[in-house]
């Protein structure tokens, strides 16, 4: 490789900054030699070798002095302690957020008198009210009807409770679009598609910056807490990998280094999951199924540490008063039966049939946005389906709590003295034994109310999230899937146990119930639920179940929900291949490179360019081109990068030269070096060539140049060079045969033939 | 802009102080023991709340007054579960009160930008320079990267020039990406 990739010594912004004051900052960032464009592709190869060139120079300067050994042991440490600030700030946001929405949930019903900031939980656990039916209530926190008219109860107090509640929830949502809209665009959806891309190495620029770290974290209080149906761990996410990105500008080993700075941004990934459900191994995990693109086993060991660092740091922080790191943390040890396995099947194909249906209706709606007027009005947009949601979940008592309290309830079994309907069963007077030990008993008449506004709240959160995921504020959707699958999985749960108790002598509840013993838990077939639904939506295996059995503590409950987990993801890759990120990164264009298998014969012949209807390659000869002749070509084309030749004639290939590399290097020539004018002719040899005196001075460009390119020769089969642009992170290739130049393939080629092959549109492809 | 990342940076360090301090200083409030008794011959469910610490949650010190007496009273407090609690409300305070001082400061200035910022350019410099500025800067090329956009003519280094400066950058880059989310849908659709 030529060492033009390993300078650092003499880069223009080393040379121009020199200690670099205060004042410094608020310049413009001088682009050198070495970086990318925004939305372009980074260069893998370049950037390990750049790293290997550093380190290299480290350890060889550490045997100098004492102070040289003490940087390189600094160096070596800098990724552990960018860890440590990772999870420091990760869990420190993650625990203000859950605080936050937890108040500003409240807000949309209430308010506290004696301490605006306490929310309804908060505001009443000092209070005195000992028996069970008063234990909500507490004179401190008082509904918005109470405060205003003093009245509690009656058709005038709902009615006013009710338009609160949806200005409430307007107000909210307006102020997170407006937020969004003049600070950071950037800080809308979810995060995690283009996290994703990034991490595959595209460059978005300011994706990961500072203002779209604090845009996202104050409007994602305000999304989740105007009771619309979306979640925040894909948010939080996208949070934790800002504050990779933030803390990687303070070592230079990162900031210059885009491939090192990638497996930064995998482990933060890692410490946003781990924050988001209280599950630092999941969190890894899932930064290795779903978001990673290359995941050496050092990034697993520093991920870890990351995502441990911010649990600790939520802990610390304590947002739930009780220790526990998420909402739905449950306890309950109770077995289940082999018999069981079939109800749980069964919530397993609902939860791919779900996902299929979502990702669909989702990506027709995210589509219809961007083609037609709806996405000229994202501000009245927002307000509209806010605006639908608080109407229609304020009536239902279960949807009108935030997600998470529903899916808590729902997780939760019954126990002594729950009062609500859906713990509403018949207690025989007769019975001897504690109430905590609950045996089967008929459902009384709350349990049937609350399963008709349970199948309602169903059929609205089905419907409702199609339309919200994908809207211009941040939207995860972890929490709805999980709400969806716990609704439809404690419905089953409870028609599973009214079966058993009912028909106690059919021959299949016989051994397994006995009366008065433990039989049916349908909290258990709602975590159930909930796994197969988020597995059908984001198709992910292994990470699921480890979050899942992470959030509520039951090692026991490991096969039911592998059972689910797996039939949901056969069930849903029956109907479509890609989950609900790959499906918006398919929509979006972005340049991902999918870890299928490319199975068809074509060869590199039919995907490179030029055709054969197409003007010729355009290339520069090794001496005798001219800084003019350059230019224009520059100016002519488009091309990210030119082939190097010996000459026209023989077109054998020495090297590949960047068009950013090139444009930089004949703007500081023409500034810099005396004597270089259009007519200069410009070599790329180690020697200048043999011209007369009297021509003006030739331009050296070698050091911009790479020796060492990629070919393949033209009859490789394409799932060989598919192959080799996915394992080692190419940009481009170039053709030769018998070593002549014949062609270029470039990412977006290759995308676009693969998309051509499964009968996609190839015209989507939209970036290099 | 860089230095909304510094002060930034110095607001998240001020609740991590914050929170640490106000942690240690452990209001009496602050902790709880919860017994919930379910129904018991003909005494209802009750739940009983103190503000007791670790050591003497139990129901013994917990249950007062005691409905039960005598050898009845061990078989009450069986059923009775007694959990121990914490909170830190000195935490949720200062959090509450920090998020809603940024979400102030940040709404203030979105007023600012929108609405008045407009309308001082205006008065100031006159209509003509107002078109200059305006957000229309016709065909520009689609991910140009904003720093070649700005102009570079600095004629006094000062502070209040580069700060200037600073922000003009920050709101050209704001605007490209305005351009490709909202207008273009190019990204993040």
């Amino acid at each position: 490789m030529a060492e033009a990739e390993g300078v650092s010594s003499a880069t223009p912004t080393e040379e121009m900054n020199g200690a670099g004051n205060l004042m410094d900052f608020l310049d413009e960032p001088i682009p050198d030699v070495g970086t990318y464009e925004d939305f372009h592709t980074i260069d893998w190869l370049r950037e390990k070798s750049r790293d290997t060139d550093r380190h290299r120079k480290i350890t060889h300067r550490s045997k100098e002095s004492i102070w040289e050994f003490v940087k390189s042991l600094l160096d070596a440490w800098s990724g552990w302690v960018v860890m440590l600030l990772i999870g420091l700030l990760s869990g420190t946001l993650a625990g203000v957020i859950d605080l936050a929405v937890d108040w500003m949930t409240d807000l949309k019903e209430g308010v506290c008198l004696s301490a605006f900031w306490y929310s309804h939980e908060q505001c009443c656990w000092t209070s005195n009210e000992t028996t069970f039916a008063d234990r909500d209530k507490c004179p401190q926190w008082q509904k918005w009807a109470e405060l205003m008219t003093g009245y509690n109860e009656g058709a005038g107090a709902y009615l006013l409770n009710y338009f609160l509640y949806v200005m409430w929830a307007l107000f909210f949502s307006f102020l997170a679009v407006s937020l969004v809209r003049v600070f950071a665009p950037y800080a809308c959806g979810s995060g995690i598609p283009e996290i994703k891309t990034i991490l595959s190495g595209f460059i978005i620029r300011g994706y990961l910056g500072k203002w779209t770290l604090l845009i996202k974290t104050v409007t994602l209080v305000l999304a989740v807490s105007s009771g619309l149906s979306l979640g925040k761990e894909g948010p939080l996410v996208h949070v934790a990998c800002c504050c990779g990105n933030l803390f990687c500008s303070l070592f230079s080993k990162y900031s210059k280094n885009e491939g090192k700075r990638r497996e930064v941004l995998s482990a933060a990934a890692a410490a946003g999951v781990s924050v988001a459900f209280g599950a630092p191994i999941g969190g890894v995990l899932f930064s290795l199924e779903e978001v990673s693109y290359y995941f050496p086993l050092k990034t697993l060991w520093r991920s870890f540490f990351a995502a441990l660092v911010a649990a600790f740091t939520l802990r610390s922080i304590n947002p739930f008063g009780n220790n526990r790191l998420v909402l739905f943390y449950v306890e309950y040890h109770t077995p289940w039966y082999m018999a069981e396995l079939v109800p749980f099947i069964l919530l397993g194909v609902f939860g791919g049939l779900w996902g299929t249906l979502f990702i669909r209706g989702n990506i027709a709606w995210c589509r219809r946005r961007k083609t037609t007027q709806l996405g000229k009005y994202p501000v009245l947009e927002v307000i509209a389906v806010t605006g639908i949601t608080a109407i229609l979940a304020f009536p239902n008592p279960y949807t009108r709590r935030s997600t998470s309290e529903l899916i808590s309830e729902l997780f939760n079994d019954c126990g002594a003295l729950e009062s609500s309907q859906l713990c509403d069963y018949i207690n025989n007077p007769n019975m001897s034994r504690p109430e905590d030990d609950i045996p089967d008993r008929p459902a009384g008449p709350g349990v049937y109310m609350a399963l008709w506004q349970l199948a309602l709240a169903l059929i609205f959160k089905i419907v409702i999230t199609i339309f919200t995921f994908g809207m211009k504020i941040p939207s995860g959707l972890f929490i709805p899937s999980m709400a969806v699958g716990a609704i439809a999985g404690r419905i089953v749960g409870i028609a599973v146990e009214q079966m058993a108790y009912h028909h106690h002598d059919w021959i299949i509840f016989k051994n397994w119930c006995r009366p008065g013993a433990d039989c049916v838990t349908p909290g258990l077939y709602a975590m159930v639920g909930a796994a197969a639904c988020l597995g059908g939506v984001t198709r992910m295996t292994v990470s699921l179940v480890v979050i899942m059995f992470e959030l509520t503590g039951g090692l026991e409950y490991i096969v039911p929900l592998m059972a689910a987990a797996v039939t949901s993801k056969w069930v849903a890759d029956a109907f479509g291949k890609e989950g609900i990120y790959e499906a918006h990164i398919r929509l979006n264009g972005y340049p991902y490179l999918d870890q299928d298998e490319f199975t068809h014969r074509t060869l590199a012949t039919d995907v490179m360019r030029p055709r054969r209807n197409e003007p010729p390659l355009s290339v520069l000869t090794q001496d005798s081109t001219t800084v003019e002749d350059v230019e224009m070509l520059i100016k002519e084309t488009d091309y990210n990068g030119f082939p190097v030749v010996m000459s026209r004639e023989s077109e054998r290939l020495i090297g590949f030269v960047q068009r950013r590399d090139l444009i930089l290097a004949i703007k500081t020539a023409r500034q810099k070096q005396d004597g270089v004018v259009s007519n200069s002719v410009v070599y790329f040899t180690e020697d200048a060539p043999q011209i007369p005196a009297s021509n003006p001075q030739p331009l050296k460009l070698r050091r911009i140049l790479n020796l060492s390119p990629f070919t393949v020769t033209d009859h490789t089969p394409m799932e060989t060079v598919v192959d080799i642009f996915r394992k080692l992170g190419l940009r481009q290739c170039l053709v030769t045969r018998s070593g002549r130049l014949l062609g270029i393939i470039t990412k977006k080629d290759v995308l676009r033939h693969m998309a051509q092959m499964m009968n996609q549109d190839p015209e989507s492809i939209m970036f290099n | 802009m860089q230095a909304a990342g510094g002060v930034r940076l110095l607001a998240l360090g001020c609740v991590l102080v914050l929170s640490a301090q106000l942690a240690e200083s452990k209001n009496s409030e602050d902790i709880r023991c919860k017994c919930i008794c379910p129904p018991y011959k003909e005494i209802e469910g009750q739940i009983y709340n103190q503000n007791v610490s670790l050591k003497d949650c139990n129901c013994l010190h917990v249950v007062e007054p005691m409905p039960v007496e005598g050898k009845d009273v061990e078989a009450y407090c069986l059923r009775c579960e007694c959990k121990y609690e914490e909170r830190s409300s000195g935490t949720i305070k200062g959090t509450i009160i920090i998020y809603l001082s940024v979400l102030g400061l940040l709404l203030l200035y979105m007023v600012y930008l929108t609405l008045l910022e407009p309308i001082l350019k205006r008065r100031l410099f006159g209509h003509s320079q107002l078109i200059q500025n305006d957000d229309d800067v016709g065909d520009q090329q689609p991910f140009a990267n904003a720093h070649d956009v700005l102009s570079r003519s600095r004629s006094r280094p000062n502070v209040l020039n580069k700060v200037e400066h600073a922000q003009q950058r920050w709101r050209r880059q704001v605007q490209e990406q305005r351009k490709s989310v909202f207008d273009r849908h190019v990204v993040l659709s």
